[in-house]
């Protein structure tokens, strides 16, 4: 609350005597001040540096998992290099965090820096809860041929850029070796074709193993058959989002395939969240699709051994589920250049520094940063970085979230045998359908 | 809606202050009550009246606290709840589905078996004090704790529960999470060891009110275990038990934590309840406008149904 009052009285103070002119000179990058600035794209250096006196920013963001260690890390190491500067961090449950981030930031207690995944961005956007930074884009060089397309195009709304993209995350197939071993398979060969992954649960169930438990839930049973719609030549949106295709006989087959994985029994009925993954890890379950971000968890568990590889080519072509945290400034009630001018360094910085990011379990964003010899090193991380031209991200588009979660719904009911998969997703598409429409008339879109 | 409670209590406070009422009415003008009510006033107007006409104002719009545009939409919002080819139509009824049936199966539960905890834990015993805290001490956990809790001993294919079921020679498979019935059985069960305590609580406070001379008056009259327990704690208790069956119905029609934690509204969203998809399209989806709108057409419904409960015992009273 004091530091809030302190802005407001610097903001007054530049707006009745030193004038914006002064506040160039001072080298402050960003919006000048007031609630005017909403929506005009940012002056300054993009974040080369940051002179101004020294700011406190909050960053909001959802890791949750062993990569929340490795962040605060990076952040207390950005700290100690900037002393006009002192970022400190807020980790919530995704869920939470994207529920509270727009009421935080309304009633002018929200972050100045949120971490989002590259689905929000146009929501928020829409929204009016993050601002634009194109010219961060700028200052970095950042090219679409440094990202991969579909994450670059991602980060844009009505042509301005709201996200930096920091990382992309795929799922991949995690695997037993000890219980492959017991059924006679080799654990240094994981299946990667529909053949071999059949061929290995039909030995598996041999030896009195399900092998492939099928999670009714989103994470990460939902993230599976999203994979799989896309590898059987099939997608849950048509091209610009507008109607959903995930009726459609390509998802059809999907969904169904994973179905039959229980009804043969290759996956017990019923799988609660979670369970799937934690079955691999106490020796139950062989497989699981799950996602990067695992890696670190599964490093962790003493005893265990595991291995990870791309998912397997079930359908016709390869293709995974993914998507990818970005950085955002936050739109301020009362704008702060200051704020703005220090939260564009640190974005800066961090992506200058996604490599030891990289350690979090993460596919950095650059492709500069890929190609990093010591990012070669990171050997599972760059298993699953191998999937990346075939990742089936999420299309950018406002409100697209909560039509995705209508798939994940059908999912359920199709995996939990309340309904056949087609009728299941026909129900699906039926609301998906008419939320579409709604949306377009909400965000005028 | 002047309930027994308060009626109890005006009777009582006549009685005792008789002698000194008339003066003290002389002293004062005829604004003393309102000035001593200000205070609450002040604050039911602050964080009671004004949210709720808000609310109220926001269910007549398409309202997204972000966006700049709320249009007026009138009264389509509650339109919608009852047009069949709407939206949220489905939604919005198989979560009244799923807020009923929990209701209805968790109510009878929460109001007996709290009594009879009452009841037990009223008579002396060595060891009273252990067990009165026993049973209250599940109510002290947060709902996280106890929805995290329930959701990994009810796993159908690692949880302890269908563990012990298996060990026993019981179906050791049942989906406890996953597929209904059995879900409403959880939920309504992890919800009656979560809470019952709490109702057991109130019943002990109106157990202890009850004269010990008309307990004493019955034996005298020849008056059995269970006639003592019929024509004495009963109508005793009755105050008690209007507020134990209004606030358990209220609280059971506004379960959220436990559905949302651990069946997820699971199968599909069979058991997402009306207080999960309010939160889901209101905070989730930004969708404060048909949010509002529901939460209204909510509050009615229990409006009615508490009336009724009123009427139901003003009744039995007369």
């Amino acid at each position: 609350m004091t530091s809030n009052h302190g802005d407001m009285s610097r903001r007054h103070l530049l707006g009745l005597g030193l004038g914006v002119g002064a506040a160039a000179t001072l080298g402050l990058a960003g919006c000048g001040g007031g609630s005017d600035s909403k929506g005009s794209t940012a002056s300054g250096n993009g974040g080369k540096d940051y002179t101004g006196p020294k700011v406190d920013l909050k960053l909001w963001n959802g890791f949750t998992g062993g990569d929340g260690d490795i962040f605060k890390k990076l952040v207390d190491q950005f700290n100690s290099e900037h002393n006009n500067i002192a970022v400190t961090v807020a980790t919530y449950q995704w869920d939470d965090y994207y529920a509270k981030l727009p009421g935080a930031v309304s009633s002018g207690n929200g972050p100045d820096i949120a971490v989002m995944h590259m689905d929000m961005l146009a929501t928020f956007a829409a929204r009016k809860v993050i601002q634009p930074l194109d010219d961060v884009a700028g200052a970095l060089g950042l090219t679409e041929n440094d990202f991969a397309p579909t994450v670059w195009k991602g980060g844009i709304y009505q042509d301005k850029r709201y996200g930096i993209p920091l990382d992309m995350h795929p799922v991949g197939f995690y695997y037993n070796k000890t219980l492959m071993q017991k059924a006679g398979l080799d654990p240094s060969k994981p299946p990667q074709s529909r053949a071999d992954l059949e061929a290995a649960l039909a030995a598996l169930k041999k030896a009195g193993i399900q092998g492939f438990w099928i999670s009714p839930f989103q994470f990460t049973g939902g993230m599976t058959g999203y994979s799989l719609v896309y590898q059987f030549g099939g997608s849950l949106y048509n091209d610009d989002a507008t109607k959903a295709t995930f009726n459609e006989d390509p998802a059809v087959e999907a969904v169904s395939w994973l179905t039959k994985l229980v009804a043969d029994g290759h996956s017990p009925k019923n799988v609660g969240q979670d369970a799937d993954y934690l079955a691999l890890k106490s020796g139950k379950n062989a497989f699981n699709v799950n996602g990067i971000w695992q890696i670190n968890d599964l490093k962790k568990s003493a005893g265990l051994e595991w291995g990870v590889a791309p998912v397997p080519q079930i359908g016709q072509k390869k293709a995974v589920w993914a998507n990818s945290h970005n950085f955002t400034i936050v739109q301020q009630r009362r704008a702060d250049a200051n704020k703005v001018g220090g939260s564009k360094v640190f974005i800066n910085w961090l992506s200058q520094h996604s490599l030891d990011w990289a350690a979090g379990g993460q596919v950095p964003a650059r492709k500069s940063v890929r190609e990093d010899s010591k990012f070669a090193a990171l050997t599972d991380v760059n298993t699953l970085a191998a999937e990346l031209p075939d990742a089936a991200f999420p299309p950018a588009l406002p409100g697209i979230g909560d039509v995705t979660t209508l798939f994940y719904t059908a999912f359920n009911e199709a995996v939990l045998g309340k309904k056949t998969p087609k009728q299941a997703l026909d129900d699906g598409v039926a609301k998906a359908n008419k939320l579409l429409e709604d949306n377009r008339k909400k965000y005028g879109s | 809606m002047a309930a027994p409670v308060v009626a109890e209590r005006t009777e009582a406070g006549v009685a005792r202050g008789d002698a000194s009422a008339p003066a003290s009415r002389v002293m004062h003008g005829r604004a003393t009550p309102y000035l001593f009510l200000l205070p609450y006033l002040a604050i039911f107007t602050v964080f009671g009246l004004l949210p709720v006409a808000l609310g109220v104002w926001i269910s007549l719009h398409q309202w997204d606290f972000q966006l700049p545009n709320t249009p007026f939409v009138g009264v389509d919002n509650y339109k919608e709840l009852f047009s069949s080819d709407s939206l949220v139509f489905s939604d919005w009824w198989q979560s009244i589905r799923a807020t009923a049936i929990f209701t209805v199966a968790s109510v009878p539960l929460l109001v007996v078996l709290p009594l009879g905890i009452a009841l037990m834990l009223h008579r002396r015993f060595p060891g009273r004090t252990f067990f009165r805290a026993v049973f209250f001490a599940p109510y002290v956990l947060g709902v996280a704790v106890i929805g995290l809790l329930w959701r990994f001993l009810l796993d159908a294919n690692l949880g302890f529960v269908n563990f012990v079921l298996g060990a026993v020679g019981l179906p050791q498979h049942t989906a406890w999470v996953t597929s209904t019935p059995w879900a409403w059985v959880s939920l309504v069960g992890v919800t009656v060891w979560w809470t019952s305590g709490f109702n057991a609580v109130i019943y002990l406070a109106g157990l202890q009110d009850i004269p010990a001379e008309l307990y004493e008056a019955a034996t005298m009259d020849g008056a059995t275990a269970w006639d003592k327990f019929r024509h004495v704690t009963l109508p005793g208790l009755r105050p008690v038990l209007l507020f134990v069956i209004t606030t358990t119905i209220l609280a059971s029609a506004n379960m959220f934590g436990q559905s949302y934690l651990i069946t997820q509204g699971a199968p599909g969203t069979e058991t997402r309840t009306v207080v999960a998809y309010i939160v889901a399209l209101g905070i989730g989806q930004n969708d404060a406008g048909r949010a509002a709108a529901m939460s209204i057409t909510l509050t009615i419904m229990l409006i009615i149904v508490s009336l009724a409960n009123f009427r139901l015992f003003r009744y039995r009273e007369d």
